[in-house]
């Protein structure tokens, strides 16, 4: 492919690889690169933005931080791992793009993606769609009375909240109680039929968490910190996160 | 069937992709689940992943969900079963804007239609040839 030749800067400054080989397990590898393009080749990202992932770490191996943590290609690139599964030296390039996304000012990363974070921010519910310990409580209960109405082979079937000592914490993710609450029926009765002992928590209910895809590493922390204090109070032993 | 990166290659590896397929196939018949090449650890993302969907680059999300829409295609299947929300969500979008014609449904849906639980009001992704099919309490229905 004909391209314009990439110009290497003058003397070395601090590179932007360097600092992440310091924060992730042995380096991440990023130093072993045999070129061989395995990565690129089966990346669905390839292309977008002219970036793929071998490109991509060639780039900041060769110190061009300014075009690695400027392109938006880093919010193109859904850090699956699969680069990582067929890379014969196992190198983490999806560590290095959640660091480049986080070199972004915060204010110029994905509205949509800061916007869900914010909201999960809002109440322990962790919810990126705001919906509070009361709405959930409301819409579990009264989709619940419904279902034991209406179908009363079901008449007994249970979706606990907050109950304690239960062995599975159940995560559920916000668009089901928010926007389609029917679609939870489903899971409960399979675990209504298998005798499952399980439960929802008014707090920390929400499986999703935005704060991580915007590489916020305190709030990212915060969220899973709040959820594992739910788990912990209600004395679960297997926490259950179906996101 | 998508395996969800999050769940296999990047938790629990083949054997829970195993026991996917058992559940799966036990759910469809054998005979009626096609899998998709290649899978399991080595599948390829569907691009719902990442925070993709609320990341404000829907044309690149459709781009990079393109390799994916092919491996579909390539099932020749009417159902992509998504045990996962984001790739339900990423998958059902770019059958919907690509006009490829298959359904996309969460893993609980056919296991409720397959046990004769499933209700008329929890069939919202089943298409017009399982829509009918075994309704559970279809008087229950709010329509």
């Amino acid at each position: 492919m004909a391209e314009e030749a990439i110009k290497l800067g003058g003397k070395k400054k601090s590179f932007f690889i360097d600092k992440v080989k310091e924060l992730i397990p042995d380096g991440g590898n990023l130093n072993l690169c045999l070129t061989c393009g395995a990565c690129s080749s089966g990346c669905p990202a390839t292309g977008l933005e002219d970036m793929d992932p071998r490109k991509f770490l060639r780039m900041a191996a060769l110190g061009l931080d300014d075009e690695i943590t400027s392109t938006p290609w880093v919010w193109m690139c859904s850090m699956c791992q699969r680069c990582i599964y067929v890379c014969p030296m196992k190198i983490d390039i999806p560590q290095l793009v959640f660091y480049a996304r986080q070199s972004w000012p915060r204010e110029k990363r994905p509205k949509g993606i800061v916007g869900s974070c914010d909201m999960a921010l809002r109440n322990d519910t962790c919810s990126a769609m705001g919906a509070s310990e009361e709405d959930f409580k409301f819409v579990v209960e009264d989709v619940l009375e419904e279902y034991q109405e209406a179908q009363p082979e079901f008449k007994d079937m249970q979706a606990p909240i907050n109950k304690e000592g239960a062995e599975f914490f159940l995560n559920q993710n916000s668009r089901e109680p928010v926007t389609e609450p029917d679609e939870m029926v489903p899971l409960w009765k399979i675990l209504h039929l298998v005798g499952a002992d399980w439960t929802y928590s008014t707090k920390g209910w929400a499986a999703e968490n935005y704060c991580m895809f915007m590489a916020d590493e305190e709030n990212w922390k915060h969220i899973v910190e709040v959820k594992k204090k739910a788990v912990e109070d209600l004395g679960c032993k297997v926490w259950l996160n179906t996101e | 069937m998508q395996d969800p990166c999050q769940l296999v290659r990047k938790s629990f590896g083949d054997p829970v992709a195993e026991d996917l397929r058992f559940v799966v196939k036990s759910v469809v018949g054998e005979e009626n689940f096609v899998d998709m090449t290649p899978n399991k650890s080595n599948n390829f993302c569907c691009g719902g992943g990442g925070g993709y969907l609320q990341s404000g680059y829907p044309e690149a999300r459709r781009q990079y969900g393109k390799t994916k829409l092919e491996q579909i295609l390539a099932t020749k299947a009417d159902y992509c079963i998504t045990p996962c929300h984001n790739c339900h969500a990423q998958i059902h979008d770019l059958s919907d804007h690509f006009e490829a014609g298959y359904h996309t449904v969460h893993l609980w849906t056919l296991i409720c239609l397959s046990l004769g639980i499933l209700g008329p009001n929890e069939r919202e992704y089943l298409g017009d040839d399982l829509k009918e099919v075994d309704v559970f309490h279809p008087e229950s229905s709010n329509f």
